[in-house]
Order: C-alpha cells, then sequence, then structure tokens
C-alpha cells in the first residue's frame, strides 16, 4: 500500500490518518474533509484518481495542518517516529513538509525499524530535508523541478533559497546540473524532474525525456508537480519498475494537462479531473 | 532598509550570475561579527525589521552548518555592538535563542530572477517559487514551485486577488519559500507597475 505525508494549509486542522477517498471535489480523510488544491492535496488527489483507474487501494494518508510555522510538521514528525516501525507499506511518499534536520535522522531509523524496507519517495520540503541531511542517496526518487535540482546541484545550498547564482544559471544545461548533484551525492537513486521537458535521469545521466505534448502554460500552474509525484507513486506501488513508472507518470501528466486546454491562470483541479482519461487513453487500462 | 529593500538594490543585478562565492558581504571581512539566531524565520523578519529601523548594520543571512535547523536564516551584526542590539531586542521581546561569532563564510540568499511572458500572464521566478499574473488585471492567478508547508497557504491566500490586495508572503509568510515569493512578488510589482 502506499504511504503518503505530508500537510494541509490550514493551522488548525488536526492530525489525521487513514485512507483516503474522493468525495466530488473534496478530499476525505476520516471525519475530515479537504479542499484539493496545490499541495499534499493535490498530489493525493492525483493519487486517488490513478489507483482507482489500475483498480489499487486508495492511498493511505498521515496528514497534519501547517502554515509554515513548522509547529504542525512537528507534531507529525513525533507521531511517524512512533507508529511507523509498526506499519508494512510498501512505499511512502514524502511531500510539503517543514525542513527540520534532526527529524530526518529519527524517521530515518522508524523506517529502518519496520519490517521490510519500502521504497521512499520523496518531494518538496522533505526533498530539501533528505539533503540537508546527506541521506539524499538513501532514497529511491526525487522529484525536483528544474530550480529544486540547481538546489540538489549546489553543494553548498541548505534550501533552494541559497542556491549559488552561477549554478541557478544553469537551468538550461539540466544533464551538467544532474551530473553535480549525482557527484557530491545530493540525488536520489531516480530522480524525475519537472519542467517544460520532463526528465528521468540516475546516475549515468539522462534516460529518458518527454516533451509532448507540449503546454507551456503548465509550468505557471501551482500543483502540476504534485499532480505528477501523486501518479508515479502510486504506479511504483503497483509493481511497476520506478524508470518505466516514471515514463508513464510523465506522460499521463502531460497528456492530462493538454485535456485541460490550460492557460497560465488554470487551476490544477481542473488538471486533475482528466488523470483518468489520460491514463486510459495512452495506457489502455480500466 | 528592510531586507526585502535590500534586495530591490541587488535587483539591478538580475540576470547576471553572482561571483560563485557565497557569504562575500562586505562584513563578512571584518573579524568582529556575530549572528543572532531565533526560533523561527518570521522572529528573524522581526527583529531585522526592528533593528534596521533604529539604525544598526546588520544583514539578513543564511546560518553556518554547525547551527543550520533546515529553514533558517539568521542576523548578522557587528559584536562590538552585541549588548545594545541584545537590549532593544529584549525591550521588544524578541530575545534571541543564541548569539554566535562569525567563524566562517555565510551563505546569501538568492538575488536572480527569471521572467517568462506569456502573453496575457507574466510569471516571475525566484529561486524555487514562480507568481504568474493576469498582465491586464494585475490579478495573481497561480503560484507555483516551493516545498515549505506555507507555500500552498500562501497561495490559498494570494491567487485570485490583485497584486494591490493580496497579503504579501513578507506578512503572512514564515520559511524561506516565503522569503522566495516575497522576492518574486516584489520582481513582478515592479514589472507590472512601471
Amino acid at each position: 500500500m502506499l504511504c503518503v505525508v505530508g500537510t494541509v494549509p490550514t493551522e488548525n486542522f488536526p492530525l489525521v490518518e487513514g485512507e483516503v477517498k474522493l468525495i466530488g471535489d473534496q478530499l476525505q480523510i476520516g471525519t475530515s474533509t479537504i479542499a484539493i488544491n496545490r499541495g499534499t492535496p493535490a498530489l493525493l488527489a492525483a493519487a486517488v484518481k490513478t489507483a482507482d483507474v489500475l483498480g489499487q487501494p486508495s492511498p493511505y494518508a498521515y496528514l497534519v495542518g501547517d502554515t509554515g510555522t513548522g509547529k504542525g510538521s512537528r507534531r507529525l514528525y513525533v507521531h511517524l517516529t512512533e507508529v511507523l516501525p509498526q506499519t508494512s507499506f510498501q512505499t511512502i511518499t514524502f511531500h510539503y513538509l517543514q525542513p527540520l534536520i534532526p527529524w530526518h535522522k529519527r524517521l530515518q531509523n522508524a523506517i529502518g525499524a519496520m519490517t521490510h524496507r519500502p521504497r521512499p519517495i520523496a518531494d518538496a520540503g522533505y526533498m530539501y530535508m533528505a539533503k540537508m541531511s546527506g541521506a539524499a542517496a538513501d532514497y529511491d526518487l526525487f522529484t525536483p523541478d528544474v530550480g529544486e535540482l540547481a538546489f540538489l546541484a549546489d553543494e553548498e545550498a541548505p534550501h533552494p533559497f541559497y542556491t549559488r547564482g552561477f549554478i541557478l544559471h544553469e537551468d538550461n544545461r539540466v544533464p551538467d546540473l544532474i551530473t553535480r548533484a549525482y557527484k557530491h551525492r545530493n540525488a536520489a537513486r531516480y530522480l524525475l524532474i519537472k519542467g517544460e521537458k520532463d526528465h528521468l535521469a540516475d546516475a549515468s545521466g539522462i534516460l529518458e525525456s518527454i516533451d509532448s505534448p507540449m503546454e507551456e502554460a503548465l509550468e505557471a500552474i501551482g500543483g502540476t508537480g504534485d499532480t505528477l509525484t501523486g501518479l508515479v507513486s502510486v504506479l511504483i506501488d503497483g509493481g511497476m519498475a520506478i524508470n518505466e513508472a516514471a515514463v508513464a507518470a510523465m506522460r499521463t501528466n502531460r497528456l492530462a494537462g493538454r485535456y485541460a486546454r490550460p492557460t497560465p491562470a488554470t487551476q490544477v483541479i481542473d488538471i486533475i479531473g482528466h488523470i483518468p482519461q489520460a491514463y486510459r487513453d495512452l495506457f489502455g487500462t480500466g | 532598509m528592510a531586507l526585502f529593500d535590500f534586495f530591490k538594490g541587488k535587483k539591478e543585478q538580475r540576470e547576471v550570475p553572482s561571483p560563485g562565492v557565497q557569504g562575500e558581504s562586505p562584513a563578512s571581512d571584518d573579524q568582529g561579527r556575530g549572528i543572532l539566531v531565533f526560533e523561527n524565520t518570521s522572529e528573524v523578519i522581526r527583529a531585522e525589521t526592528l533593528l534596521k529601523g533604529q539604525g544598526w548594520e546588520i544583514r539578513v543571512m543564511g546560518p553556518p552548518p554547525e547551527i543550520r535547523q533546515g529553514c533558517d536564516l539568521v542576523i548578522e551584526f557587528p559584536l562590538i555592538e552585541q549588548l545594545n542590539i541584545l537590549r532593544t531586542l529584549e525591550g521588544e521581546g524578541l530575545p534571541p535563542l543564541k548569539t554566535v561569532p562569525v567563524t566562517s563564510p555565510l551563505l546569501q540568499p538568492v538575488d536572480i530572477f527569471q521572467v517568462k511572458d506569456f502573453g496575457g500572464y507574466l510569471m516571475v521566478r525566484a529561486a524555487n517559487m514562480k507568481l504568474t499574473v493576469d498582465k491586464k488585471t494585475n490579478n495573481i492567478v497561480n503560484v507555483s514551485g516551493g516545498g515549505c508547508p506555507d507555500v500552498p497557504y500562501l497561495a490559498a491566500s494570494m491567487v485570485g486577488r490583485t497584486l494591490a490586495d493580496a497579503p504579501s508572503p513578507r506578512e503572512i509568510g514564515h520559511t524561506l519559500c516565503g522569503y522566495a515569493l516575497q522576492l518574486a512578488y516584489e520582481e513582478i510589482k515592479r514589472q507590472c507597475y512601471v
């Protein structure tokens, strides 16, 4: 089963865990409902839609409210260190969480205490924390955009906010950034790089690039990276090899974007609704 | 001069690669510099505003590795003024967690912007954050990128409002991603109001 760990942008949202359902245009977990917008809710909505197409169980989520103070993330970290060792998730995707370095090692220990090693995936704040902690190589997949790839490539930067200018300017030279990220052990086993062109890479360099269909507006739409992370997480959890899952996710996300006929003002929820059709049109499942 | 005014001054250099060495602040040549460490980024912003408002020569920088927590900023200050500065902060209920001498170069925040014109929309990227507005109405139509948990909150608070009406990330953000969005917000305002 896929586990997703993240936050909801409401300070008083309680710490909840459970299987996530999609009811109309809201997510439901236990008795709590969540509006679908960018961030972890967008990831989960895409994951629920994808799991539904594939006939897989809905993802199990650990969520907490956090608007950037880090209080919610801390509570969630405490909870996870207690409960994760008793779980048996196949895949765990960590998402929008406050990077708090001391907690990373504790969570790594909790995951290490699980009976079977899950496939760890990190995006957003948790990916920053994994890199800052020097533990990037422990992950199976990171899903950075090009700006975040520059951060991974900068061995000095503890956060994208501090990425050095001469590296930021290399964003048209993705292969160089990939090489640099792996050279300093700041990349996961695979990188799924989201951008105008999506790339799958590993330590040997770019394995696959997808640039079709091309919808320039998607770059401006908040949450399109989150949907891609949700897609790839479900596909990996379903047993697909990571490299195959990444390519399928990139193609599906781009096609769903095309179906939404996007402008830079389009909201991610308008794209999520097209994921099932895009997946079926590409792969015929369902 | 607040942090973002400082960045505004640096904007003249945008699209120009920085020298590649961080921490080469004018103050870093001095031996007697210290850093003030606070509980969170919001306190750093408040302290910065207070100290600069009183004319202290300080800079907001990245913390050295030995005290790094994750998503943080520190204030660099002249050590010789430590007692006065601490008195000022304590007087305003903003005592730092600790004060540490600077022993190695500090990280410098990003100062490069990338601008993309979609025709009817303009997008500005600062570090990992992107802000897009409708050029005709100045409505904020999207916020993307980032990874700290205030990003979805900032997006929910800003999208659908005009640049004039929306709260600034500085007012309601708490993290370095919020800072980066503030930079994009200031740059896009500069572009739209010119």
